[in-house]
């Protein structure tokens, strides 16, 4: 039992670096952003795992309620601005994929890579 | 039990990871996407992140998922199978795992109230936010008020999402020159019975969810951000079954561009307004004599700001998408 | 309400009202005009605040009126000041020569949209400068980030599509790693806001996360500044931009990436983490050094005049890093004042092949050979800057290589001289890859190209006024020293 006080940060580290190697790794440009988002989304988990207390609820308030103890309001309010930036470096990353689809006919980065060295 | 309920989800959140990086087919990738944010969104709600799993849920496995596919349809569905430079990209991201997991062993553990985080300012935002705003939902407070620049900031962020999207998918379609044919009319899924009966039940439901996290989010989880992606994902439905030139009668482009920099421009003047006022930018506190009900009153402005430009923006960008294929 | 107090917000307050209502204006060159006049707010709020730094004026504002670490607070001292007059200047600039150039490349339909991003670029970086907090810098990045995707995206040639794809990858990729470092800080100290950070941070100082956290952040803003070898997304970026925006990102976009660096190296690790300044020195000596040497040799036989320049940029990122890792107040006021002074060498050079661009199509050295007999002004003007950009005596650039190679010899003994030899050789080489340039342009015989004639008068009385400034500040550095002097004791007053 110990060590499950970890676990979640483990889980962040290996799905942040999962997401990392799709993005370095797969040639495919909607692979690539896939790999992004999953390497985004880890770093939520990182985030919201801090601020659990043990025993608390989350941070809504009850009225007449004395020795209720909440959960940290700050990390969970910085993760809602970044799944809001992450969603929009999706759409602009997607948008342009579907451009390089039409000028290139390909989506493979070596493709791409071929075809400039050509022209 | 929680706890072990908690590590399964997690375990299972890394084997999907996983899936999605060795799928070779990228629609199956997508959809296991969708399935990833779901677990993440379970995730964040046993860790008592209630707003945080709503957003995750309405984005990562609503809208995230829409704008894929409609990427997808536009470009193809499988993948090549070749990889770049495997083993550099192996060592490298062995060594960053292996050093995240170094620093884990001197954080704090999961839970642990002594941890700083829970020492400096959170306790802070807990103890004055019914005094200062009076307000139930902290999260809302700090989100509205307390760090409302932020927000501010992600508002903005969408923003610029959004006329990217639409500035790169303006562009001329160079494969488009020679054949000028008139684009085949979008009927969506009309003929199929389930779907549309479904859906029509589901649709005015979804809306009415949506207005009711806009303006229950002062009390209970929800807020701009929530429902306007909520009513977007309600109107994409509606798109997706009635056809698009149906949806787009609807809530014409105008109409979302007008969402799109009106919400924008709400907010920035709720900020502009208090300085006036004579206040700092944002310190609603000036909009009433009574500084509590100005704070409530600037949190539900900014909220209803946030609520249309977000609406608008997701709206534009799925139309952008799906009026790419007619070309 | 008494506008002074308020510069500090207004910064970013005014591009911010003005961005949704310039994607509403329909009517030809009505957004630019609205672009242009609120660049030129932005740059003469900036003068302001700069004249107020320099009358020993510290700007703090806290928004929403929330003390500090429990709100946002936004600050703007000598450093944050260097900054913002070249962002904001080089936006100005950049848009008024712009005025025919951009109306070509960019259909009439999506200029609203293009000028929206350039105005919430110009708002995201002015946003970066003046916050005083970790994740409100992190907010402003992405929209700085994003709205610069987009303004690379408006280039003509279609390879400006994969580049910027590499753009949007490398940007993501820094700013999550910022985002984990500001992360793990936190989660050791409780707070966002950076001083705090600072004061806070002494008594955990020696723990994994902490140095975890400092590794990521300085690798994730390393890779937006593009430092060697983290650079690769830059020469593409920049070569396929329209040649207007390259204008401006050249000037400021990374430089923005290394204030941040800066900012949280010294404020934050190295007074409180043990052996820190070490790591930094260590870390960021090699790295600056080899981006000098390596960077302006592969710019030696490069044949793309764009990529050319972009790649002596990266040279120039290392001159600035090298002087901040030195760690000692002439290296930092060296390091900003070569902040300043290349954006100026460089903004000039890059306005000037924006003026070769209006009537030369591919921008290859074979292409402009000849050039300088019909375009004389514009080659003059790239001359001067392309001095500036060497180090010769009288030009900007002269005066920030000499504090530079000052601040080297301070060290003394071999690493001294050593490090003397390699910022010589980097001026050497850029001797050579000017003269290539001049080479072309003037001695070699003009191919079977159709006649090229001078550039339009406005863009180029532009290029002029900025090229001058090379000489200005040349002759006159007094304001440029001031200003980096005082921003130099501010970061090393973080570091007693």
């Amino acid at each position: 039992m110990e060590l499950l006080g970890y676990y979640n940060y483990w889980v962040f580290a290996i799905v942040l670096m999962v997401g990392f190697y799709a993005v370095i790794v797969r040639n495919n440009l909607i692979k690539k952003l896939l790999g992004l988002a999953i390497f985004q989304s880890a770093v939520f988990l990182m985030y919201i795992t801090m601020d659990k207390v043990e025993g608390a609820t989350a941070p809504i308030i009850q009225e007449g309620v004395t020795d209720q103890i909440y959960s940290n309001p700050l990390p969970q309010v910085l993760i809602l601005t970044a799944i809001v930036v992450g969603v929009s470096t999706t759409a602009l990353g997607l948008a342009m994929v579907v451009r390089i689809k039409e000028a290139y006919g390909s989506i493979e980065e070596d493709d791409i890579i071929a075809k400039d060295r050509k022209s | 039990m929680i706890i072990i309920f908690a590590v399964f989800l997690l375990t299972l959140l890394v084997i999907t990871a996983i899936a999605i990086v060795r799928a070779e087919n990228l629609f199956v990738a997508v959809m296991l996407m969708a399935i990833f944010s779901l677990l993440m969104a379970a995730n964040f709600f046993i860790l008592d992140a209630a707003d945080v799993a709503l957003t995750e849920a309405a984005i990562g496995a609503g809208v995230t998922t829409v704008i894929f596919l409609g990427a997808l349809s536009l470009t193809a569905e499988n993948e090549k199978k070749v990889e770049l430079s495997r083993g550099v990209a192996m060592s490298i991201v062995t060594a960053t795992t292996l050093l995240l997991i170094y620093a884990t062993f001197e954080k704090p553990k999961l839970g642990d109230p002594e941890a700083p985080v829970h020492q400096h300012v959170a306790p802070w935002y807990l103890s004055e936010t019914p005094k200062l705003i009076d307000i139930p939902n902290v999260v809302t407070a700090v989100l509205g008020s307390f760090r409302a620049y932020d927000t501010l900031g992600e508002v903005f962020v969408v923003f610029t999402a959004c006329i990217g999207v639409l500035f790169l998918l303006s562009a001329k379609n160079p494969a488009d020159k020679q054949s000028r044919r008139t684009p085949p009319e979008s009927i969506g899924l009309r003929h199929h019975l389930i779907p549309k009966v479904v859906g029509r039940l589901l649709f005015p439901f979804i809306v009415l969810f949506g207005l009711y996290v806009q303006f229950h989010g002062e009390y209970g989880p929800g807020g701009g951000f929530q429902a306007g992606a909520i009513i977007a994902t309600g109107i994409i439905l509606f798109a997706l079954l009635e056809g698009e030139k149906t949806a787009l009668a609807a809530v014409p482009h105008s109409v979302m561009m007008a969402m799109v920099a009106g919400g924008a421009l709400l907010y920035t003047m709720v900020g502009v307004v208090t300085m006036f006022m004579g206040g700092n930018f944002l310190d609603y506190s000036v909009l009433s004599s009574n500084p509590v009900f100005g704070q409530q009153m600037g949190i539900i402005l900014i909220e209803a700001g946030v609520g249309i430009t977000v609406c608008g923006a997701l709206l534009a960008i799925f139309h952008a998408f799906a009026a790419r294929e007619n070309y | 309400m008494n506008p002074t107090e308020h510069l500090a917000a207004l910064q970013v307050v005014v591009p911010f009202l003005a961005a949704p209502l310039i994607v509403l204006l329909k009517a030809k060159r009505l957004a630019w005009a609205a672009t242009t006049l609120t660049s030129l707010l932005t740059f003469c709020i900036a003068i302001a605040l700069t004249m107020g730094v320099l009358d020993g004026q510290n700007y703090q504002y806290f928004m929403g009126s929330w003390p500090a670490p429990y709100g946002i607070e936004l600050k703007v001292d000598a450093f944050s000041a260097v900054v913002l007059l070249i962002i904001t200047g080089a936006s100005t600039s950049a848009l008024i020569a712009g005025y025919h150039s951009l109306d070509k490349q960019i259909g009439a339909k999506r200029q609203p949209m293009f000028f929206a991003a350039w105005i919430l670029a110009l708002a995201g970086l002015a946003g970066i400068v003046v916050s005083a907090d970790a994740f409100n810098i992190f907010v402003f990045m992405e929209i700085s980030s994003l709205a610069s995707y987009v303004l690379v995206a408006g280039g003509p040639d279609r390879r400006a599509l994969p580049a910027v794809f590499k753009y949007l990858i490398f940007g993501t990729i820094g700013a999550t790693f910022y985002l984990i470092g500001v992360g793990l800080i936190y989660m050791m100290t409780g707070t966002l806001n950076i001083e705090d950070m600072g004061v806070r941070i002494a008594d955990v100082a020696d723990q994994s996360p902490v140095l975890v956290a400092a590794g990521f952040i300085t690798v994730g803003l390393a890779l937006k500044a593009a430092l060697f070898p983290l650079h690769i997304w830059l020469p593409n970026a920049y070569t396929f931009a329209p040649h207007i925006v390259t204008v401006f990102l050249a000037a400021c976009a990374t430089k923005v990436s290394l204030y941040v660096l800066f900012r949280f190296d010294f404020f934050v690790f190295q007074e409180n983490l043990g052996g820190q300044q070490l790591h930094f020195t260590f870390f960021f000596l090699p790295l600056s050094v080899f981006a000098i040497l390596i960077a302006s040799a592969v710019a030696l036989f490069e044949r793309n005049l764009k990529r050319l320049l972009a790649w002596s940029s990266v040279a120039q990122i290392g001159y600035i890093v090298l002087g901040a890792s030195l760690v000692s107040i002439a290296g930092l006021t060296a390091s900003v004042l070569h902040v300043f002074n290349h954006a100026i060498a460089k903004g000039s050079l890059f306005l000037a092949v924006a003026c070769l661009a209006c009537h030369i199509k591919r921008l290859r050295l074979t292409d402009i050979a000849g050039c300088a007999k019909a375009m004389p002004w514009t080659m003059g003007a790239m001359v001067l800057a392309g001095l500036s950009l060497i180090g010769v005596p009288g030009t900007a650039g002269f005066i920030s290589k000499w504090y530079l190679i000052s601040a080297v010899l301070e060290l003394g003994g071999a690493t001294g001289v050593f490090l003397t030899a390699v910022i010589v050789l980097g001026s050497l080489m850029a001797v050579i890859y000017v003269w290539r340039i001049v080479e072309y342009a003037y001695f070699k015989p003009q191919g079977k190209k159709p006649a090229v004639s001078e550039a339009p008068f406005g863009i180029l009385a532009i290029t002029w006024i900025v090229a001058i400034g090379n000489l200005y500040f040349g002759i006159n550095p007094e304001l440029a020293v001031t200003l980096s002097e005082s921003a130099a004791s501010v970061l090393m007053g973080h570091n007693k």
